[in-house]
């Protein structure tokens, strides 16, 4: 069972080391990189290549780790003592599963995301040290433990926000996704828009990459930018004159609408136009 | 089995642990990596190595480790410009051996193996990179440079696929240790950001206390700590002279920082604090505070955070008259310790990296007037800035 990349997503070959380490030694595996890199979009089609369910745990700076656990709704049973209804002689009626307990539970052993856990609370991941090493964790309420019937692949992003605790870090492979380069990028594009015609993709390419290069950015454009941009450029047509045109006096890209995500940037850019038109006369 | 890596990697301060090490292991008892060194140094990553700042230093000890190279120090890795390669090339070849190497494949493949000429030279020569400057005596020797001689015969790359990976050194500008970079100075905001949101005041949390108060059956009320931050921060930028060079970096980050913070004011001066200081730059001489007014007006609480490069004449600290922009009455360390002795977390961020503050001996001077609170302007300086303004 190894992963390869998937006819939609190129890996590189040490994502694929780190992808497969993490199924071997069934560890988690935490991927950091850009925003904008596919870190999320690799849990989905680790999924789909191993062809196994997705379970996905969206992390809110609200989330606690217990939620992923289970949840004791205690107000629901106190009003339903109060109604005298007969379901509140079983805890169990209000113990709803979290995402953890189900990734658990599952007959096939499903990949769990656990999607941007740096958004949470600084505690969070050392709330699940035990569950994510051991795979097993005890309700209190029914005096039950949940356990593993098989590890699950448990894939885990984070956006750099906030730093992971020791601890947390010790028991998973780590994976940085660096920004593609340009022939690893003209890959990602033939895999997205097959057929695409070459010196398109090229001439977007130099745009996309010298708008990166461009110093003082708040926001780079990354991958998902750069296919938005591309499927615009489809879909209006432009012609490829039109990107071939090095006129200084056009430096904003044309559509940079799905470059440029942020007025500054946009500012920016307008500016070194106008510039550049100064000099130019 | 690689003990020896193990160890080295904790030398250069990778903090990998007997943990994660033993998972190598297994990882490698499970064929994860068979004979090839690429997936090895891949499983190696992946295994040892928890966060990007490492993974540079990770990638010199593993080149080092494996492959017998010479540990790259920060001196030999600078970059040689292409000038300076033009300029030799231009006194040791004649034109008639100039045609030659034209023949032979051009100008930029002969610069790329000048280039790596240079570098080898300068790594067993260990000189640092003075000699390049002077050039006075050519380090090849005609003989060397002969079209048939060695430099340009053997061109084909060493660069094996394997090899390039961790010589590469891509992640050089994610190690924390480096100056702030533009992709760095995100992260840093983070940290200040972190360093925002503490020593906040608690307020009641009303879904905790439901759910605590029907868990236990009393009124059991649950507290949390706000959510806004009540730091106070009062910040001095030294502009002009020196600081020219640094000071975008600064500026960036700050502006930045100054939704994060309820309370931030700035300021600037220059050099050193004296009697007065201003808000905006092109009316310094005009527009001033004196600085006996901030002191009045900002209570001790607020944090205080120093950014400047501490570079100038010991004169404009330690004696009266010493600025080099007006004469001031009393000299800049009396202005310094009457801050500290009001503001009592303090610290000076300074741009310049940290192993060149002892050529400037006011920097030193500064250091000691801070108690030795100076940190540079680094991911790792902001963190450890930020832990001292957060002492109690």
């Amino acid at each position: 069972m190894k992963f390869t990349g998937t006819d939609n997503y190129v890996a590189t070959e040490d994502l694929m080391v780190a992808v497969n380490a993490a199924i071997a030694l069934e560890r988690p595996l935490l991927i950091k990189g850009e925003p904008g890199t596919g870190k999320t979009v690799l849990a989905y089609e680790v999924a789909k290549a191993l062809d196994k369910n997705l379970i996905e745990w969206h992390i809110k700076s609200t989330t606690k780790a217990q939620q992923g656990l289970y949840e004791y709704d205690a107000v629901s049973r106190l009003r339903d003592s109060q109604l005298g209804d007969e379901k509140v002689h079983d805890i169990r009626n209000y113990i709803s599963k979290g995402k953890m307990w189900e990734a658990f539970t599952a007959d096939v052993a499903p990949v769990l995301l656990i999607d941007e856990v740096d958004k949470a609370d600084i505690e969070f991941p050392n709330d699940l040290l035990l569950e994510l090493d051991r795979m097993e964790f005890f309700v209190y309420e029914t005096r039950e433990t949940i356990k593993a019937k098989h590890r699950p692949l448990v894939i885990i992003t984070s956006n750099n926000e906030k730093e992971l605790p020791d601890a947390f870090l010790r028991r998973c492979f780590f994976h940085y996704i660096k920004f593609p380069d340009v022939a690893t990028m003209e890959d990602i594009i033939e895999v997205h828009y097959p057929g695409l015609q070459r010196d398109l993709v090229r001439e977007a390419l130099n745009i996309f990459f010298e708008v990166r290069d461009v110093p003082g950015m708040k926001k780079k454009p990354s991958t998902s930018e750069l296919l938005d941009w591309l499927k615009l450029l489809m879909i209006e047509d432009l012609p490829l004159e039109i990107l071939r045109e090095r006129d200084p006096k056009k430096l904003i890209p044309p559509l940079h609408g799905a470059l440029l995500k942020n007025e500054q940037d946009v500012h920016l850019f307008e500016k070194l136009a106008f510039m550049s038109r100064r000099e130019g006369n | 089995m690689f003990n020896n890596f193990f160890l080295e990697l904790r030398d250069s301060k990778v903090p990998v642990t007997l943990k994660e090490y033993l998972m190598l292991l297994e990882a490698m008892r499970e064929g994860l990596a068979d004979y090839r060194i690429d997936d090895f140094y891949y499983l190696a990553r992946a295994a040892l190595v928890k966060d990007e700042k490492y993974l540079d230093r990770f990638d010199q000890v593993f080149g080092k480790c494996f492959k017998g190279l010479e540990y790259v120090t920060d001196e030999a890795n600078a970059e040689i410009p292409e000038e300076w390669l033009k300029i030799l090339a231009d006194k040791l070849l004649t034109d008639e051996e100039k045609a030659k190497i034209e023949s032979l494949g051009g100008w930029e493949e002969l610069m790329e193996t000048l280039k790596k000429l240079l570098e080898e030279q300068q790594k067993r020569h260990q000189g640092g990179s003075k000699w390049i400057g002077t050039g006075g005596t050519s380090p090849f020797g005609t003989g060397g440079y002969n079209p048939e001689g060695v430099a340009i015969g053997q061109k084909e790359h060493r660069q094996g696929k394997a090899v390039k990976v961790w010589e590469k050194r891509e992640y050089k500008n994610l190690d924390d240790s480096v100056e702030l970079g533009t992709r760095n100075i995100k992260i840093a905001l983070r940290r200040l950001r972190r360093f925002a949101r503490e020593g906040a005041e608690e307020e009641l949390d009303l879904d905790d206390t439901i759910r605590s108060t029907a868990h236990q059956g009393y009124l059991d009320i649950k507290m949390v700590p706000e959510r806004h931050n009540k730091i106070k921060v009062l910040l001095f930028f030294d502009v002009g002279g020196s600081m020219d060079g640094h000071i975008k970096a600064c500026e960036e980050l700050f502006s930045a920082t100054s939704t994060e913070f309820k309370h931030m004011e700035y300021f600037y001066f220059h050099n050193c604090m004296y009697e007065k200081v201003w808000k905006d730059n092109r009316r310094r001489h005009t527009q001033t505070i004196p600085t006996y007014e901030i002191m009045h007006k900002y209570p001790s609480d607020y944090k205080v955070i120093f950014v400047g490069d501490a570079s100038m004449s010991p004169y404009e600290i330690v004696y009266p008259g010493g600025s080099v922009e007006h004469w001031n009455e009393e000299a800049g360390d009396v202005w310094m310790n009457r801050m500290l002795s009001v503001y009592e977390h303090a610290v000076w961020l300074n741009p310049v990296p940290e192993q060149h503050w002892h050529y400037s001996p006011s920097t030193d001077v500064l250091k000691q007037l801070m108690s030795e609170r100076m940190y540079p302007l680094t991911l790792g300086g902001i963190d450890h800035a930020m832990r001292e303004l957060n002492r109690r």
